[in-house]
């Protein structure tokens, strides 16, 4: 918001610049922005710290069903606490990356510190010594990555080659233990594939930061599993992100109007 | 054929690499009702349990009888219960059968007399059987109580010790995945996920507000209070997330230690309160630790920080909390203990918003209570053999 479209660009015969507060830019027609001789600009040095917590956090809070648990704790019904109530371990699991950009990377960088066997799959391989610093394997073919992961990330931008990326044959490859959790942009996965992998406990469980659109709507099937936490698209929800993205997002819009070096420009 | 029974129940079994073979079994049941040990006194039966199983002739018993004998002649093994919400979880009772006679609570109540022999340890499994003076009367051959779990604060250390029974707990199985709960919680409270989660599912949510931020956890401040095997554990996994890490210990760690985390010594809790973003509590109760952070060190911690539990609820006062809570004294807290637990339903701590409490799932995995299982029983088998034991813990 506000959204670009051609009546409002039409209507603002000096515009230089849109500056973008986050790094997705999937929401902006960029040719059309770019015929009118509007330069676009994001944030991703802001917004990688964050966003890649987040995605730990999401990891962990899954597979140690902390949301379950938190319920547990408060419930009006809890008498004990049953001792056959388990979780799944992080520490020395595998950890497919799918994206293996900033965010990307800086996942690797914390997973490696819990032990985990770090794959990732990503249009270009990273320099061996980026690999070897973070313990990660490539996988040229994502299958696999799905097969052997027992949690698999996504950490793509939304393009037309990553719509839907993850649909219902890459879920069945997933082992039936894995977790996926999405901190990238809701339609890289096939939602409806994702309803029913869920359903039939094709893969253990999900936890989505991001989905089509957000919110879901109120009766989306996704909203009654039990196997998926979702979080609402709190990737760059802190104080600090905000403050350096709006500062990130000043700086570059300032470099176009300036004719200074754009420092993100897309 | 005193011989060949003897040498049915010669299986070497060894439970975790680099565990000692475990080549002295049990026994003949004239010697078991005697509570035999293997290094009092029985030097004869112990070498003649050592020789080759070729010695005795070659003679070999059918399984099903040796599979029955082996069964009666193993030590018993005093559990609580087996399977359901506070038994021990069906797999690992399973473990234990292949070293021991597995006894319930109820069996040994149902018939004392016999049993009491038996029993030369009991499996304590999130603080049951409860370890009290007339059980220990009971168990004239008990001799080794097997934690399953770290924490023996629940056991009357001093008491046992008396009856010249030893105690054994599970540092090794418990360290990893309690780490990573502390980094969850952490995690979790800095990012507000839970209330997250709620805002994701709840029917009034129509939009997702810009204005609901949570802090930063990375190059953030961590204070770790209590500098063990877990809270190393902490603070290696910390200092992926480029946090500053400060901790407090009874002893400076080695300083390739601290250098290989990063992490600065406070010699002073105060210091690190003051300076630390979050805290993070990873302490052993005792009668040091209990009521440790209380109303004063709430105070100065900062009203930015936020308060992580993995070791004991009795470290922190609580009532001292809910009032550091209510008036945002600190920001938060995350709970994965409390006394007692479950809290009562009616507890302020349960009202509070600014709060997420877990119960009790610091080992609540898969392979943790695997690990912990087998390090329990490798310490009872050790014990009760006679050899180096892992993890015993003495009375101070």
């Amino acid at each position: 918001r506000p959204n670009i479209d051609q009546e409002l660009l039409e209507s603002l015969p000096n515009l230089k610049v849109i500056g973008n507060f986050g790094v997705g830019v999937d929401h902006l027609d960029l040719k059309m922005i770019s015929n009118f001789g509007v330069k676009v600009t994001n944030t991703p040095h802001a917004v990688a710290d964050p966003t890649a917590d987040i995605g730990i956090a999401l990891m962990l809070a899954s597979a140690r069903r902390l949301v379950e648990g938190c319920q547990i704790a408060v419930s009006p019904d809890t008498k004990y606490f049953a001792v056959d109530w388990l979780g799944v371990e992080v520490t020395r699991a595998t950890l497919g990356i799918i994206g293996m950009g900033s965010i990307g990377y800086k996942v690797a960088q914390r997973a490696r510190a819990f032990d985990m066997r770090i794959l990732y799959h990503n249009r270009n391989r990273r320099r061996k010594e980026e690999e070897e610093a973070v313990g990660a394997h490539y996988c040229e073919k994502m299958e696999d990555l799905l097969q052997q992961s027992d949690f698999v990330m996504l950490v793509v931008n939304l393009t037309p080659e990553t719509h839907r990326l993850i649909g219902k044959k890459e879920l069945g490859l997933m082992k039936p233990t894995a977790t996926l959790i999405n901190i990238s942009r809701g339609a890289v996965i096939d939602q409806d594939a994702l309803v029913e992998a869920l359903q039939n406990k094709v893969i253990r469980a999900a936890a989505l930061d991001v989905t089509y659109p957000e919110p879901l709507p109120r009766d989306h099937p996704l909203l009654k599993l039990n196997n998926i936490i979702i979080t609402p698209h709190i990737g760059t929800a802190t104080v600090r992100a905000s403050r350096m993205m709006a500062e990130e997002a000043i700086a570059n819009m300032l470099a176009v109007l300036n004719g200074q070096p754009i420092p993100s420009e897309v | 054929m005193f011989r060949s029974k003897a040498f049915s129940l010669l299986k070497p079994i060894s439970l975790m690499s680099g565990q000692p073979n475990l080549a002295y079994k049990f026994i003949h049941p004239a010697i078991a009702s005697h509570g035999h040990r293997c290094h009092r006194g029985s030097v004869d039966y112990r070498q003649r349990y050592k020789t080759c199983p070729s010695s005795a002739g070659g003679r070999t018993i059918s399984a099903p009888q040796t599979k029955v004998m082996a069964e009666e002649e193993l030590p018993g093994v005093l559990v609580l219960d087996v399977g359901g919400t506070h038994g021990v979880l069906e797999n690992l009772a399973a473990l234990l059968k292949e070293h021991f006679r597995l006894i319930t609570m109820k069996e040994f109540l149902e018939n004392k007399k016999e049993m009491s022999k038996k029993i030369q340890s009991v499996f304590v499994l999130e603080c049951r059987p409860n370890i009290d003076q007339e059980l220990l009367e009971s168990l004239p051959n008990l001799k080794v109580i097997g934690n399953f779990g770290v924490g023996v604060d629940h056991l009357d250390l001093k008491m046992i010790s008396n009856f010249g029974v030893k105690v054994t707990n599970t540092p090794h199985a418990v360290a990893d995945p309690t780490a990573d709960i502390g980094i969850a919680l952490m995690l979790a409270s800095a990012r507000r996920l839970v209330e997250g989660c709620q805002i994701a599912v709840s029917p009034d949510t129509k939009y997702f507000a810009v204005d609901w931020l949570g802090v930063e956890v990375t190059r953030a401040t961590l204070g770790i209070i209590g500098m063990g095997s877990i809270g190393y554990k902490v603070a290696q996994r910390a200092r992926a997330f480029d946090m500053r890490i400060l901790y407090h210990n009874r002893n400076r760690r080695r300083k390739e230690e601290e250098e290989a985390v990063g992490a600065h010594y406070c010699e002073k809790m105060e210091d690190l309160l003051q300076q630390s973003d979050f805290v993070m509590l990873v302490v052993n109760l005792t009668p040091e630790t209990h009521r440790l952070i209380g109303k004063k060190e709430l105070g100065l911690m900062k009203p930015t920080a936020t308060l992580i539990n993995i070791s004991r609820g009795a470290v922190i006062d609580q009532d001292a909390l809910v009032e550091a809570l209510q008036n945002k004294v600190i920001r938060a807290a995350a709970l994965d203990v409390t006394y007692p637990e479950p809290l009562p339903r009616d507890h302020p701590l349960l009202k509070l918003n600014n709060i997420i409490i877990t119960p009790h799932i610091g080992t609540a995995t898969v392979r943790a209570s695997r690990m912990m299982a087998e390090e329990a029983i490798a310490n009872m088998l050790a014990v009760l053999n006679g050899q180096p034991i892992p993890s015993e813990v003495f009375p101070k």
